[in-house]
């Protein structure tokens, strides 16, 4: 059952392609914001560009759909105008991570109160399937014809370095967990993000010939192992597998509380 | 009376006007106001923030002004070139914000501690797309004061950004400045909705109206905003007719303004025969040279444009009319000259006097150059 009243109902049917994992992700942000109760009016959903960022559209709150790359930075605008403010981010691995790749670390390490939902389909699906900062070696994108020579980011050991006090991998075949980590994510008093593993059969999948929707879940579901069982394989049997669960969750002071507090001091001084 | 140097009263202008908020990113010669502000915002309740970059910035501030918070962001010419993209965002999404920019020797990173004036044409088309754009150029310090205080009102007023086009001079100098007591310059507010925020379209305009109420994020009208053509529910839409109401609705909301918004100051121009015309640091130089022009009894006069943009076509065009020629001086290689050849269409030469080599012009340069005219 997918829950009522957080959709905006009548901006459907979406723009998303048949089989694109980006609705599960969507669905699981629903179960997620139903669980946590996430408040309708104290909630801002800010998306930059991309499909994944067009996701903004589809929720009923207020909304903000930025410029590519850049919702992060017009998040930490709100967020520290408005401390009160539930600030959500959806993006994608380009956006996030190659574009906005500077936002990213920098919102990371001022350890603001956002939430970022990152669904990473390991191309850039809107321009129609170039390689991005998560394509990993070796796969075939419309710039990469003999396959992708770049080394492809891990967003959650990037964020974990730069600062982030939630991180956690989920993937779109596994959504009550995915749900749960939004349902964290959501309520996490600092930054917060989720890689979302999310396929894209219209362009990666096609190109790499890795089946419809259906078979790209199976193939992520082989190519995932969980952080427990990760912890007990050797670094062979982990080659070419994404490790999903939570790597870090931590309280450290959130940086619009210190903004705050500061005017607190100093405006009555 | 107090000292202060142009980016501390620009800074405290954005105060006076209600600015809550300022994102920056430090870049000479626009530091300053980072660091007045950087003092100054905790004290009444405000917020500074030093971001990553200038795209980070000005992105910052949009984000706060979309929260119903004031908000201003300030940088130079490298700087300047990073904030276009989010001067569109603005201009689209229709967010009041204010964006100063000390103008430095260019192009490129130039002369950082030199002045300028080469980015006129870049404040008016540096973001892609047809938009719409305030611009003022201060002379003085006080000046710098109070026109930051009407770029905040015609941001507020218009929903759109404003951009302040200071320059390395009227940035550094320091001069006596009045600081009006509060409620002595008027202040104004963004028109916000009134009615039943589930009936409230984010950009919808009251009949006869062309700038919609805006809500404030948080405040329960669900507001929907993007950079993308949209219709006035503010979600996106591919429609001819709509995208072709959309920008002819933004740059209207300017251009029927434009006798409000483009400012003049005209000296000795009754029965002048020449007309020197000028802005920002440059004008100060200019209305020397013309006051030395005028003891030796030449028939010159001084027209400083206060607003750059919208262009003051019909001011230009006025004296066109009625003098035997205009001199553009200005510190670019004829950024303003090309308006005004534009607007006085013929009807007077129109000559230049331009430097580009980050030295000031001096009042016996500009008075050679009037007397060849005279
Ligand atoms: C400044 C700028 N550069 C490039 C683009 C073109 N563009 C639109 S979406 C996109 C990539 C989006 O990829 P990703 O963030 O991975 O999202 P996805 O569509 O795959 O969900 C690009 C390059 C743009 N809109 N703006």
């Amino acid at each position: 059952m997918i829950p009522s009243g957080y959709l905006r109902e009548d901006r459907l049917p979406h723009l998303l392609c048949a089989g694109c994992g980006h609705g599960i992700a969507l669905q699981a942000l629903l179960r997620a914001a139903e669980k946590v109760n996430l408040p309708r009016e104290g909630t801002v959903f800010v998306g930059g560009i991309g499909c994944s960022s067009r996701l903004v559209n589809y929720l009923n709150f207020d909304s903000l759909h930025t410029t590519h790359g850049r919702a992060l930075a017009f998040a930490t605008g709100i967020k520290l105008a408005r401390p009160e403010l539930r600030v959500v981010v959806i993006t994608g691995d380009g956006d996030l991570a190659a574009i906005g790749g500077n936002h990213l670390i920098h919102a990371a390490r001022r350890n603001i109160g956002v939430t970022v939902l990152c669904l990473n389909n390991e191309n850039y699906g809107m321009t129609s399937g170039q390689y991005s900062p998560t394509t990993p070696r070796g796969m075939l994108a419309t710039t990469a014809p003999y396959g992708n020579l770049d080394r492809p980011f891990d967003l959650c050991r990037l964020a974990e370095a730069a600062g982030a006090t939630y991180v956690a991998r989920g993937g779109v075949h596994a959504v009550f967990q995915l749900a749960n980590f939004f349902a964290r994510a959501l309520t996490h008093d600092g930054f917060a993000l989720v890689d979302v593993l999310s396929p894209c059969p219209t362009y990666f999948g096609r190109r790499n010939r890795l089946g419809d929707g259906k078979a790209m879940l199976h193939w992520q579901q082989e190519h995932t192992v969980s952080l427990a069982a990760a912890g007990k394989k050797t670094p062979e049997e982990l080659a070419g597998r994404m490790v999903l669960g939570e790597f870090v969750r931590r309280e450290e002071p959130e940086y619009a509380a210190a903004c705050r507090e500061l005017s607190r001091r100093e405006g009555a001084s | 009376m107090r000292l202060l140097q142009g980016n501390e009263a620009c800074a405290e202008g954005a105060l006076y006007a209600g600015c809550r908020f300022f994102a920056g990113y430090p870049i000479t010669p626009s530091s300053e106001i980072a660091e007045h502000l950087a003092r100054r915002m905790p004290q009444v309740g405000g917020t500074f923030v030093q971001m990553e970059d200038e795209i980070a910035s000005l992105a910052a501030c949009i984000g706060a002004s979309l929260t119903g918070v004031k908000a201003m962001t300030a940088t130079s010419g490298p700087g300047f070139s990073l904030k276009q993209e989010h001067i569109g965002f603005a201009a689209m999404a229709e967010v009041p914000c204010v964006v100063v920019d000390a103008q430095r020797a260019g192009p490129s990173t130039g002369m950082p501690t030199s002045p300028a004036q080469g980015d006129v044409q870049q404040a008016r088309w540096g973001t892609h797309g047809d938009h719409p754009v305030v611009v003022y150029s201060p002379w003085s310090v006080q000046e710098t004061f109070e026109l930051t205080v009407r770029a905040f009102n015609v941001a507020e007023t218009l929903r759109v950004p404003v951009i302040l086009l200071l320059d390395e001079v009227v940035a550094h100098m320091r001069e006596g400045v009045e600081l009006p007591a509060p409620g002595r310059m008027p202040v104004l507010e963004r028109s916000r909705p009134t009615g039943d925020p589930a009936a409230y379209r984010s950009y919808a305009c009251a009949p006869g109206e062309d700038v919609p109420p805006m809500a404030d994020f948080g405040a329960g009208f669900r507001m929907a905003v993007t950079g993308l053509t949209h219709d006035e529910s503010g979600f996106p839409s591919g429609r001819p007719a709509v995208a072709d109401a959309l920008v002819r609705r933004l740059a209207g909301k300017v251009e029927r303004r434009v006798g409000e918004l483009a400012a003049v100051d005209g000296r000795y121009l009754e029965d002048a025969q020449i007309v020197l015309i000028s802005f920002g640091c440059t004008a100060r130089a200019g209305l020397r040279a013309v006051r030395l022009a005028r003891e030796r009894g030449l028939p010159v006069g001084l027209l400083r444009l206060i607003g750059l943009w919208p262009f003051p076509d019909r001011a230009v065009a006025e004296l066109a009319g009625r003098v035997r020629g205009m001199l553009v001086a200005e510190m670019n290689l004829g950024q303003v000259r090309r308006e005004v050849e534009r607007a006085a269409r013929g009807a007077c030469p129109v000559a230049g006097h331009h430097r580009v080599d980050g030295e000031l012009m001096n009042p016996e340069e500009l008075l050679a150059a009037l007397e060849v005219l005279a």
